[in-house]
């Protein structure tokens, strides 16, 4: 049962995740492609379950390494995209 | 409260933040706050996740968290615009290679289902695919490698072992789910050594269906992970970008007017036979360029990677200020694979302060590029190559383009007479109406500028 339930929640998040999408403009095509990246980062909260967890030491690091690389894309990822949101201005009036 | 019931109902809050700040992002002026929004979601669903049962010690999250942190921190301030595409890419692959890690990690946690360790193969798969593919597609994107296709004659039947090789090993793997099988490892590799194989046969101009396609991937493979580690929040959000992904996928496809499969499995074919052109190239000067520009009453620039290479978005900001001081209606003309990632034009111009609003779309463009005085194309080539209307031949026929032959008066500034990316001749140069700007397109602009302010 839980399998179908998890395939529930990710079909109704694609075709969802397809209605917000369609409607960005492209000139915010590459923020929206690192803002989104950043949320791939979610992965992240796997890893601290798994660097966290009481299981041998080599899951832990395991674990560690992908929250190091969860954290990056995290971190970078929306940093970046705010950077860049940042700089888009409308005319502004002289 | 159950601890349980609290921490997934904060990952439901998270999923909404997402996708409110998704939404947000829809629009110029709202994006800022729509990425903090969903910023904040992903804050709250990290610090919620300490709280995990399972969770006992805090130590290699920490030390994980602040290497990370500082890592990503640092190089998304240094990052130039120009080298955003690479900089994105490297973050994909981060993201891969921890759904990767996190699906092997998950082979660690008791009681896994067949149906959970299938998800855990995904994982390792996905998440394997996107980090070496990532690593590729930076590695091309920054000339550590030679950009073009690489393609070799058992290319195919290599793959369709690899891929053989994979299903066999995750079916293993799915299985029994021991750890320190052969048959996992072989997986892991194979995965990885994929990735790689995905990437080396996609040529250079095709960058920003690659980059989109593997921020899609990232998005799936986090979702894979959320099976495999069965959490909410991580299907939701990774299927969000999985779904972002393939529409940037599909739209970079269809202004090439070329199919995904195209694009994946065979090189550019740069190498067809395109009609020879032969005309004659009418060059021109600064002065005279100048005194066309300063008569004209609509420009619009028509930006290409050669602009970002020549840095010259400054520039051409500046000579846009002056042009609209002097009365014309100034446009950018934006094709959308222009650059090396969707929408890298649009961020470059705003970081040289150009306002949006005078950001253009090709479609938009098209219909009254007649009535536009002057085209001026900057870096630009195979999306301004009417080629791609008129000849049956040549290798990206079919695909749309910025029209500006049919402007009144085309600039095309060019370093010397070399064929574009694609190696396709470009019978633009030849038209009845293009003048051609040669020299380094930052200087030619900076002569145009102070020409103005003579």
């Amino acid at each position: 049962m839980e399998a179908v339930y998890l395939t529930f929640v990710l079909m109704l998040s694609i075709y969802l995740g397809f209605e917000l999408i369609s409607k960005v403009p492209s000139t915010l095509h590459t923020p929206l492609m690192s803002g989104s990246n950043a949320i791939s980062g979610i992965t992240m909260v796997g890893a601290v379950v798994a660097a966290g967890m009481d299981a041998s030491p080599l899951a832990n690091w395991l674990g560690a390494i992908a929250v190091a690389n969860g954290a990056i894309n995290v971190v970078g990822g929306y940093l970046v995209t705010d950077r860049m949101l940042a700089m888009f201005k409308k005319k502004v009036a002289k | 409260m159950d601890m349980e019931i609290f921490i997934n109902l904060t990952y439901v809050v998270a999923s909404v933040l997402f996708i409110i700040g998704l939404k947000m992002l829809a629009h110029p002026d709202s994006a800022r706050r729509g990425n903090i929004i969903s910023g904040v979601g992903m804050l709250i669903a990290i610090i919620v996740t300490l709280l995990e049962r399972q969770v006992v010690s805090y130590e290699y999250i920490i030390w994980g968290t602040i290497v990370g942190s500082i890592i990503g921190a640092v190089a998304a301030y240094r990052v130039s615009m120009t080298s955003m595409p690479e900089m994105v890419g490297l973050f994909n692959g981060a993201g891969g290679l921890a759904s990767l890690l996190v699906g092997w990690a998950a082979l660690y946690m008791t009681g896994n289902s067949t149906f959970t360790s299938f998800t855990i193969f995904l994982s390792i798969l996905i998440g394997g695919v996107t980090f070496t593919g990532s690593v590729v597609a930076w590695a091309k994107l920054a000339e550590v490698m030679p950009g073009g296709a690489i393609v070799f004659g058992a290319q195919r039947l290599v793959n369709a072992l690899i891929l053989i090789g994979i299903f066999v090993s995750g079916a293993l793997v799915t299985m029994d789910p021991s750890l320190n099988s052969p048959q996992f490892y072989v997986l892991v590799a194979l995965s990885l050594v994929l990735g790689v194989m995905a990437v080396i046969p996609i040529g250079g101009a095709d960058m920003p269906v690659v980059i989109s396609l593997l921020n899609s991937y990232s998005g799936l493979a986090a979702c894979a992970a959320g099976f495999a580690i069965n959490n909410n929040v991580l299907i939701v959000a990774g299927a969000l970008v999985g779904a972002s992904g393939i529409i940037l996928t599909q739209i970079m496809c269809k202004a090439m007017n070329r199919s995904l499969g195209h694009v994946l499995f065979s090189g550019f074919g740069a190498v067809k036979t395109a009609s020879k052109i032969e005309g004659e190239v009418r060059p021109v000067s600064a002065e005279d360029a100048y005194l066309i520009l300063e008569a004209a009453s609509s420009v619009t620039f028509v930006p290409g990677y050669g602009m970002a290479v020549a840095q010259a978005q400054h520039a051409v900001r500046e000579l846009g200020e002056l042009l609209a001081k002097n009365g014309a209606d100034v446009t950018y003309a934006i094709h959308p694979v222009a650059g090396r990632m969707p929408g890298h034009m649009n961020v470059l111009l705003a970081e040289a302060n150009v306002p949006y609003d005078q950001l253009v779309e090709m479609d938009d463009i098209n219909p009254r590029i007649d009535s536009i005085d002057v085209a001026v194309v900057i870096g630009a080539n195979d999306v301004v190559n009417p080629a791609a209307r008129t000849d049956e031949n040549s290798p990206i026929y079919g695909m749309p383009i910025i029209n500006v032959d049919k402007a009144r008066t085309v600039f095309v500034l060019k370093r010397s007479m070399a064929s574009g990316f694609s190696g396709v001749d470009n019978p633009l140069f030849f038209g009845e109406n293009t003048r051609m700007l040669f020299g380094d397109a930052k200087e030619s602009i900076s002569r145009l500028v102070s020409q103005f302010k003579h």
